[in-house]
Parts: structure tokens; sequence; C-alpha cells
């Protein structure tokens, strides 16, 4: 059996509660353990911008936690795995920082060695667990559903700290996962096109312009779903979907989906269990036909 | 760009020098104004505000005061496409928080990076996890979290990362 620690982050076990959920529950059908860490706190990206060695030690310090218990690290958001990443990246890479933050972190009884590895949870699936192996645990297809995947930034970018699994200019690995499910991907204009979740404390107009312009190309498409595998950009689609209709005069009605919610659905699991209910833009397609199970 | 003159005998010629010795500003002096950045930049496609290569141009010319003052290096959304693309590897998006990083020790730190500074303190994390949210989460059978603030704390004491009281 595989063992994670599972590293939620700031946003999932609050605002994300349904792609928790569904992840825990369809790795546990998987045999990836999750274990969660007593401990863990912010990754350090909302530091970086004001002192990039703050956000070093804040990272490093969730890193010691997970290397003291000898567990890699499985990481549901996407910004959450890059900062993560990078900070492992540096402190192995450069003697000279690893010292220097270990020094830091001696004060708070931690020390980082550069023993853990940080992985998406839709890397995992992907890598790991695999397609085939999705394929076979499947028990009510999604056949008839299309669904235009969103890959995020950070999933993917910057390429140095992911080894190049996937194409980060033309990637793959979440349309495989999506069709594993039965469903069929939806193409639609600028696909990799950022959430603007970025900048959404710092000028909201502009970060709700940037979400836009992919509710506009997703909806063209025709869409059934925007599946996604990151917090934040569930945030800028999703929970901001309302506003942007309101301030731009347009109504798009997308449903948003975490990826293990349409995996967990087509491997039997029910509506309620896959947190549905969280899901402010019903899949009503969705609903119906699977609606009783 | 306004119309506005720009006296060159403001310039500070070591400006450059400054971003290159910040984590993520080393290759700066690499950039030969392609506009790569620019012309892939989900920011710019949606505002003019933002236009990285005119930062970095500024930058290069010495316009400190008007770099560290300005908005614009707060509006890159650090998705890192101009990171993937640039043909020079300035890694423009450690670059811009580099230029960042200066602003703030200069005093400019924007409002929203300041609350998120105190959440950071007070709960270890961006949203607070307290019974309230535990309770939530119980109703969705997740396990409940404890907060663990004091390590962050330190170490925003310890870097001198100041929020809304400092």
């Amino acid at each position: 059996m595989t063992r994670y620690a599972l590293y939620l982050g700031c946003t999932v076990p609050v605002r994300g509660m349904n792609y928790e959920m569904a992840a825990r529950l369809v790795c546990r059908r998987l045999g990836i353990e999750l274990v969660d860490v007593e401990g863990f706190s912010c990754c350090g990206f909302p530091a970086r911008p004001l002192n990039w060695r703050a956000g070093l030690l804040m990272a490093a310090r969730n890193l010691a936690l997970a290397e003291a218990q000898g567990l890699d690290v499985l990481a549901l958001c996407s910004a959450c795995t890059e900062t993560l990443a990078e900070a492992d990246y540096h402190l192995r890479e450069d003697a000279e920082l690893r010292a220097w933050a270990n020094g830091e972190l001696a004060e708070i009884g931690r020390a980082y060695d550069g023993g853990v590895r940080v992985r998406h949870f839709a890397r995992v699936l992907y890598e790991e667990v695999g397609v085939e192996r999705l394929r076979e645990e499947v028990t009510v297809s999604l056949e008839g559903f299309g669904f235009a995947s969103h890959y995020g930034c950070h999933y993917l970018k910057p390429s140095y700290l992911y080894d190049g699994f996937d194409d980060p200019e033309n990637p793959r690995s979440l349309d495989r996962l999506i069709e594993a499910t039965g469903a069929h991907v939806v193409r639609y204009e600028d696909e990799a096109q950022c959430c603007g979740g970025g900048v959404l404390g710092f000028d909201e107009e502009t970060a709700l312009l940037v979400a836009k312009q992919k509710l506009d190309h997703v909806t063209a498409a025709g869409a059934d779903a925007l599946v996604l595998i990151c917090p934040f950009c569930a945030i800028m689609y999703e929970a901001n979907q309302r506003r942007i209709e309101g301030l731009h005069e347009t109504e798009y009605k997308l449903p948003v989906l975490y990826y293990p919610q349409i995996l967990g659905l087509a491997m039997g699991f029910s509506l309620e269990e896959m947190g549905i209910k969280l899901n402010r833009v019903k899949p009503r397609g969705l609903i119906r036909a699977l609606r009783g199970r | 760009m306004s119309d506005e003159i720009i006296d060159v005998g403001t310039f500070d010629p070591h400006f450059c020098d400054e971003i290159a010795a910040e984590p993520g500003g080393e290759h700066i002096r690499r950039c030969f104004s392609c506009s790569t950045c620019t012309a892939g930049c989900p920011v710019a496609g949606a505002t003019d505000k933002y236009n990285p290569r005119r930062i970095i141009h500024m930058a290069l010319l010495g316009m400190r005061e008007q770099v560290l003052r300005s908005d614009f290096v707060w509006l890159c959304s650090v998705c890192y496409t101009c990171y993937e693309r640039c043909p020079q590897d300035v890694r423009i998006p450690e670059l811009m928080n580099g230029i960042r990083n200066i602003a703030v020790r200069e005093g400019y730190i924007p409002r929203a990076f300041r609350l998120q500074v105190e959440k950071l303190r007070a709960h270890g994390r961006l949203y607070e996890i307290e019974d309230y949210e535990n309770e939530r989460r119980a109703e969705y059978g997740l396990p409940p979290i404890r907060e663990d603030a004091e390590e962050v704390g330190w170490i925003m004491d310890r870097m001198g990362v100041k929020g809304e009281g400092g």
C-alpha cells in the first residue's frame, strides 16, 4: 500500500470540503493510505511575495513534519504543490541555503534533510495508479458526458519542478484521467489560460476578467462541466461565477467539479459521498443520471 | 505610457544589481525585450495595467522609485506561462517576486497582503479552523484540524514580516 502525508493547505479544508471528501474516499478505494499529519500549516505561498525566505521556511517546516514521519507529500492544491516542491528543490540543490534554513528551523526544534517528494494528487493518480487501473475500477460509466479540463498553472509549471511528467504547453494527464471515467473531453479555446486567482486579493476586477475568459470559452464549447484539480481555481470559476455573471450581465450556470468527484461517481460512490451538495452550481445532468445511487 | 517627461538624472544605475541580488532576480540582465512574456500573459491580456516587459525595461533603466511604488509588480498572477516561454530564462515570476520583496522592505505593501500576514500570524493559515469549522467538517465526515500558529508566527517575527500592526 502506498502511504502519503495528506497536505490540505489553507483552502481545501474550509472551502473545498467536497474535494477533500472525494479525494479521501477515492484514495482509500485505490489503496493509497493518506496520513493526517498534526501541525501542518500554510505552505508559504502568501508569504513569498513579502519575504521569500519566510515563505521558504514555512514550506520547509511543513516538509520537516512529513520527513519526521518518513512520508512523501500528496497535496490537493496546485499552489501548495508548487510552493512545497520549489522549497524542496532549492533546499536540495543549495547546500548553503539548506544549512541556513536548518539553522533557523533548529530554533523551533525542526530539521529538513531533503528527503520528501512532493506530488499533486492528480499526478499520483496518473503516474502511480495509472489510467488502466482507474478504468478497471469504473462501474458506472459517465459515457455521454463531456467535460472541459482545466489543468491550472502550478500543477504543471514551473516544469523544472516536475520532472517533465506532463507537457506544460500541451498537457494530457488530466484529459486521460477524465476519459478513464467513460466521459469525453471537450476542447475549447485557450485551454492553458490561468484562473486569475493570483491577483484576486490585489485587483478583483482584473482577476475576475481573467476568469471570465475561460467561462466564456468553456460555455461556448458546450461542456457539461469544467473539471479541475485546484481549490483556488474552483474559487475563481465556481464561487465567483455568480459575481462575474452579475458584473458582466451574462449567465453561465456552468458546473465546476473536482476531478475525484467525477472519478468517484464513476467508481460507484454516491452523490452525497462525493460532496456534490457543496457544489454551488448543481451538475443537473449528472444528478439526474445518477440519482438514487 | 504617459507623456510625462522623465528625468534620467533620477535613475538609479544600481537598481538592477539590487534586483539581481534577490532570490529569483539573478537573471534580470538577460532580458533582450522580445516581449514573449507580455504576449502570453493572461493578466496583460485582460488589462493594460500590467506589462511585464515594460516593468523589466524600467528596472533595467534604473527607474527604482517608479517600479517599487507602482501597483504593477503586484499584478503578476504567478502563472509561470512566461517562465516556460522566455528565450532568455529571465524567470519573470521569480523576478517580480524579488522586486516585491524589495518594495516590501521599502514599506510598499498592498493592504491585501498585510491582511494575509495577520491571518497567518493568528491561525498559521489563511482561513481559520476553529470549533465552527471543525463542526462543519464533522458533518461531512472529515477529521478535525488543530491550528498551529505559533511556529508560523515565529518565522514571521524572525524574518521581520509585518502585518497590519507593523
